[in-house]
């Protein structure tokens, strides 16, 4: 209680307060809004930066349909592969590695001379990509999101694997003598029957990407790499109360409170869910 | 009489193709840590020129050797501390029923989605006016007390899955609630415990937001994950020594992930599905 209920409610405290010690009421939360670090799209398109709450959006609505996506096609592709455990161990393996790793990584993917992606990209001539990833305002934001993918999809093939085997094999087989096509099995069938597992990589997913500081913080720096083009709530917190000089722990405080209540209400919908069932 | 159709020899080769393939980016990290930077210049998969040495393993072992031991002093306590604590609260809910137990349940939900941001003020504040900032002891503190909730959690649910005849039959034959626990329930649940020690091991060994904000600086409590970062990341960028670095770092969950998957994967599954 010490050390997770009491801070809470005094985080919320605190970000009410200004750095004088005075009651401002919700001036935190106007400030934090109404700042180019959180909301910066002024003249779009443009390239980032977009601000941290939009990084984060961006962050749910690529990195969340492309890892669950590929997780449960993984999944369902390695039911009939000979030796799929370890195919499976290699694709988690991302999941197990220190998630600061996973962030200095995407220093050796993305770097022009060395990584692999820049490589790739100029070898089939596309040029405009074969430079260094994280140098680039738009590459970099872009490439930690789909690095990033790389790193958890194995948390939704592992979660789809574990559903598929308590599907009954009578269901497959029943559609098959129907004439079913694959495609209509899919959709009829095998992933009506998977929800309880999309419910589960849904939720755990958006609080990954809610949450994500580890890996842009090893990427990147505290300001979230070149003109903070890969900035996130998490690290916004971190650097206003933490790294910049003088603190602003009311910005700082208000911050953390906006991400709580945005993990906040992913949870509850969950909740929601499981009590319905 | 086996028929082998294309399309399975298709789906073996991509599978297989993709697990190599997925595994590119730590192949990369390995050779850029085993072989000198002029010889990866332009892909590491040129192996025009290939002298491969451990001279970067040894250096960045001797920078992050403190923070590997500090990575131990913590995880090792943050691991069997709340462990302890949570087995018998997660019993106590899963079997005596008190009239706030619903609720104390939801609340420990909750708490398990708020964001490290959300506790980092106080918990600094905290940590300064108990004298504890920059010791090993307060991470270990601040860790038992986050890996509580999840597994309270776990254990409740693992402890309502267990048939309680076993229970009541040892109960009827005079044992008290403590024996009972500890030589009837507590073997039964070995292999959740184990599961448990490797997802909170890991989860603490980790971590690098609580222990950059608990140690961010003294080498006497900094974790490797920070040591990383601050003693080798920080004053001149050597490629080779970070790679190598993140290898010793990484190598610890990798490898008791692969050496006790099992525990893990229940682990991870039991606490996300049966939740």
């Amino acid at each position: 209680m010490l050390f997770v209920a009491f801070p809470v409610l005094t985080t919320i405290g605190v970000s009410f307060f200004d750095a004088n010690g005075h009651f401002i009421g919700l001036r935190n939360y106007q400030q934090v809004l109404g700042s180019p670090d959180t909301i910066n799209l002024n003249g779009f398109p443009k390239p980032p930066p977009y601000g941290t709450l939009i990084n984060n959006a961006l962050w749910i609505v690529i990195h969340l349909p492309l890892s669950m996506f590929l997780g449960l096609w993984l999944a369902l592709v390695l039911r009939e592969v000979r030796g799929s455990s370890w195919v499976k161990t290699a694709i988690f393996i991302g999941m197990v590695t220190p998630l600061i790793v996973g962030g200095i990584m995407m220093l050796y993917i993305y770097d022009g001379s060395i990584g692999i992606v820049p490589r790739f990209f100029d070898t089939i001539g596309i040029h405009s990509l074969g430079v260094g990833w994280l140098q680039r305002p738009t590459t970099l934001l872009f490439g930690l999101i789909f690095g990033s993918v790389w790193l958890w999809t194995g948390f939704s093939m592992i979660v789809y694997s574990a559903g598929l085997t308590t599907i009954p094999k009578e269901y497959w087989e029943a559609a098959k003598i129907d004439g079913t096509s694959a495609f209509r099995t899919f959709t009829q069938v095998t992933f009506p029957l998977l929800k309880p597992m999309t419910i589960v990589v849904f939720t755990m997913s958006i609080l990954y990407e809610l949450k994500i500081f580890d890996l842009v913080y090893g990427a990147t720096n505290p300001q979230g790499g070149v003109g903070g083009a890969a900035d996130v709530l998490a690290l916004q917190m971190f650097r206003e109360a933490f790294v910049q000089l003088p603190a602003n722990y009311g910005t700082a405080a208000a911050v953390a409170t906006f991400l709580s209540l945005l993990t906040l209400a992913a949870t509850v919908m969950t909740i929601r869910y499981m009590v319905k069932r | 009489m086996l028929k082998i159709r294309p399309r399975t020899i298709v789906i073996h080769l991509f599978a297989w193709g993709l697990a190599i393939g997925w595994l590119f980016p730590f192949v990369g990290l390995a050779m850029a840590a085993f072989r000198p930077l002029p010889e990866i210049i332009g892909g590491w998969w040129n192996f025009d020129r290939f002298t491969p040495s451990l001279t970067k393993f040894g250096a960045a072992f001797n920078a992050i050797q403190l923070g590997l031991r500090n990575s131990f002093l913590i995880a090792v306590p943050g691991t069997l501390i709340p462990m302890f604590v949570a087995t018998l609260a997660g019993y106590g809910f899963a079997r005596f029923s008190f009239p706030i137990r619903d609720y104390l349940f939801l609340t420990i939900v909750v708490l398990m989605t708020i964001p490290q941001q959300m506790v980092a003020i106080p918990i600094f504040r905290i940590m300064f006016g108990l004298g504890l900032a920059n010791t090993v002891l307060s991470l270990v503190i601040l860790h038992s007390a986050w890996g509580l909730p999840w597994i309270v959690l776990f254990m409740r649910n693992f402890f309502s899955a267990l048939p309680k005849d076993v229970e009541e039959a040892a109960r009827v034959d005079g044992a008290s609630d403590l024996k009972v626990f500890f030589k009837i329930v507590l073997p039964m649940a070995l292999p959740a415990l184990a599961a448990v020690a490797v997802l909170q091991f890991m989860w603490v060994w980790n971590d690098f937001f609580f222990s950059i904000l608990l140690c961010p600086s003294n080498p006497n409590c900094m974790p490797a994950t920070v040591a990383l970062i601050r003693t080798i990341g920080q004053f001149q960028f050597d490629p080779g020594l970070l790679a190598a670095g993140s290898i010793i770092v990484m190598l610890v969950p990798v490898l008791l992930y692969v050496l006790l998957q099992r525990f893990y994967i229940r682990g991870m599954i039991g606490w996300t599905v049966k939740g």
